[in-house]
């Protein structure tokens, strides 16, 4: 059976005037239908540039991303993507932000009710309905990124894309979230591909970690299995063997195998 | 119910000896209904709440009032001199007295009020300014969104907005050949360009984000215009909107002075032709006033539209 989801020797090179500088270099990776999958590295690898590539917001220069055996070369809800900075509109309101995606996406299938509902019901799923009024002006960081995810989840997507979704949050707000997404993941089984530099979000969320080497020309160094069993609890883990095998072995390819450079990069 | 009305009568007899508490107990007693205690508190507890509000008041007020009266003052005494050449306020006063106290008499066909004439220009503005608006918005995002369009368009808009607005006067009079298109297009003409080059920079400062929210929606070009595009380069275009406004009611009394008929410039003109020098300071003050209020509503409008754009 083919893979649901597949990246397929994939490299990227910018070109800016006469430099060409290649990004990412021959990266295949296949990601089943329900796993999550995060992807680890040093800053500067190009793991962002990885997830836009499958987001279809920035084309491949050779090498393709296949979706159920369909080649995917530009943006579509079927990839919803949850921004780094959440980029909520700030004149819509939090119930406006989903809508709008519940809107274009589903308009032609569900009925005004059913959008109605199917908002609210992905509010609740982030528990934001209670914000459904407010600008994304007047909610916390740690809400607007909810509402992003809100509003990803909204379009239903085939994949979902986290693009360092808790990178700007303070830890304790970062853990809540955490939290949250994995209920979420539990509870509707979605696949996932999350962007990450943080080592103990990776082992706690993924099934596979997929861990980058350093750029220019950064492919995939390791792939890592975390057969930790669901539900997970963040406090239990703690002190789990498993948990802290995964975690140290993240590390070792990090810190000790691929240390960043600042005068490589 | 009694006990609880009793009870509260009591507590205000009370303190309505000592003044200290008068504010506080004011809802009760009108509650009570017309006892005795009504008589002194309503009046204080009225002055100690209007007060603040007075005080607001007068501190925005006062100052340009005190300042007012000094000019008029100054002015009389200078135009009060033997071998002035411009009326004192007095002399204004008296000889414009029917144009300063009604803004809307007819009194003939070429004789009405300045009220009138100044919404004939307004009219002109009105459509000269909303074509301007109209086409200024679809110029600005052309040139915002496409680098090409940009490149072509931008050095001519940026000479031709360098253009004195009554210069373009006598190609517009040569096109239309009436003095009311002229009018109307000089007043466009003069809008036009802040609008553009505001527009344009707002588009171009549209997030990357909001641009890739939208290609991950596939929001169609019409959806992205009205969704995306429009809000976010709000407060730019408002911006560009407000310049304009007050450009054109600059251009129009120029223009109107130039091209005749009715309107608030051409009065200006005529007074001046039939030496009528008190008319023409009256009708500077309502260009004044009109050209204040329009750029306050501009700016009304603009918070109000922009109010969740603008924070983020």
């Amino acid at each position: 059976m083919s893979p649901y989801l597949k990246i397929d020797h994939l490299s990227k090179t910018f070109t800016r005037g006469s430099q060409n500088s290649e990004v990412l270099s021959d990266i295949t990776l296949s990601i089943e239908k329900g796993e999550f999958v995060s992807i680890i590295g040093h800053s500067g690898c190009g793991k962002s540039t990885l997830l836009n590539i499958v987001a279809g917001l920035v084309s491949s220069t050779t090498g393709g991303v296949l979706l159920e055996n369909r080649e995917v070369n530009e943006p579509g809800p079927d990839r919803a993507v949850v921004f780094q900075n959440h980029s909520l509109l700030p004149w819509l309101t939090v119930y406006d932000n989903v809508r709008l995606a519940v809107d274009k996406v589903s308009s032609s299938v569900k009925t005004r009710t059913e959008r109605h509902d199917w908002t609210m019901h992905n509010l609740n799923l982030v528990q934001m309905s209670h914000a459904k009024d407010k600008r994304p002006a007047e909610i916390s960081g740690g809400m607007k990124q909810r509402v992003g995810i809100a509003r990803a989840l909204a379009m239903e997507p085939k994949v979902l894309l986290l693009d360092e979704p808790f990178g700007a949050l303070d830890a304790l707000t970062r853990a809540h979230l955490q939290d949250s997404v994995m209920a979420i993941h539990e509870r509707i089984g979605n696949t996932v591909m999350m962007i990450t530099h943080d080592v103990d979000e990776a082992v706690l969320l993924s099934d596979r970690i997929v861990m980058m080497t350093n750029g220019p020309c950064a492919t995939i160094g390791e792939v890592l299995e975390v057969p930790l069993p669901r539900p997970r609890v963040r406090l239990a883990l703690a002190a789990d063997p498993t948990y802290l095998k995964r975690r140290h072995r993240v590390l070792e390819f990090l810190y000790e195998r691929h240390r960043f450079v600042e005068a490589a990069a | 119910m009694t006990s609880p009305i009793l009870k509260s009568a009591a507590t205000v007899h009370k303190p309505s000896a000592t003044a200290a508490f008068a504010g506080g107990s004011v809802a009760v007693s009108s509650a009570v209904g017309g006892s005795v205690v009504k008589l002194k508190l309503p009046g204080r507890s009225f002055a100690s709440r209007i007060m603040p509000v007075l005080n607001a008041v007068a501190s925005r007020i006062v100052p340009p009032l005190v300042m007012i009266l000094a000019i008029l003052a100054v002015w009389q005494f200078l135009g009060s001199k033997p071998g002035a050449t411009l009326p004192p306020p007095s002399k204004i006063w008296t000889e414009a007295y029917d144009l300063i106290v009604d803004p809307f008499f007819v009194a003939g066909p070429q004789d009405i009020g300045l009220g009138w004439r100044v919404l004939i220009s307004l009219q002109r503005v009105a459509i000269g300014y909303g074509l301007a608006c109209l086409i200024g918005i679809m110029l600005g995002t052309l040139i915002g969104q496409s680098v090409w369009a940009m490149r072509g368009l931008d050095p001519i808009f940026q000479m031709l907005r360098t253009i004195s607005p009554l210069a373009w006067l006598p190609i517009s009079l040569a096109a239309f050949r009436d003095s009311q298109p002229s009018a109307i297009f000089v007043i466009f003409i003069t809008a036009v360009w802040p609008i553009i080059i505001n527009t344009s920079v707002g588009i171009r400062n549209i997030p990357q984000d909001y641009r890739n929210v939208a290609a991950v929606l596939r929001l169609n070009h019409v959806e992205f215009f009205f969704k995306i595009m429009i809000p976010s380069a709000a407060p730019y275009i408002f911006t560009g909107l407000r310049i304009g406004i007050g450009l054109s009611w600059l251009a129009i009394v120029a223009a109107e002075m130039l091209t005749g008929g009715v309107g608030i410039g051409f009065f200006i003109w005529d007074a001046w032709n039939s030496s009528r020098l008190s008319d023409i300071v009256v009708a500077l003050v309502y260009i004044g006033l009109i050209g204040f209020a329009l750029d306050r509503i501009m700016a009304l409008l603009a918070t109000i539209v922009t109010r969740g754009t603008a924070s983020n």
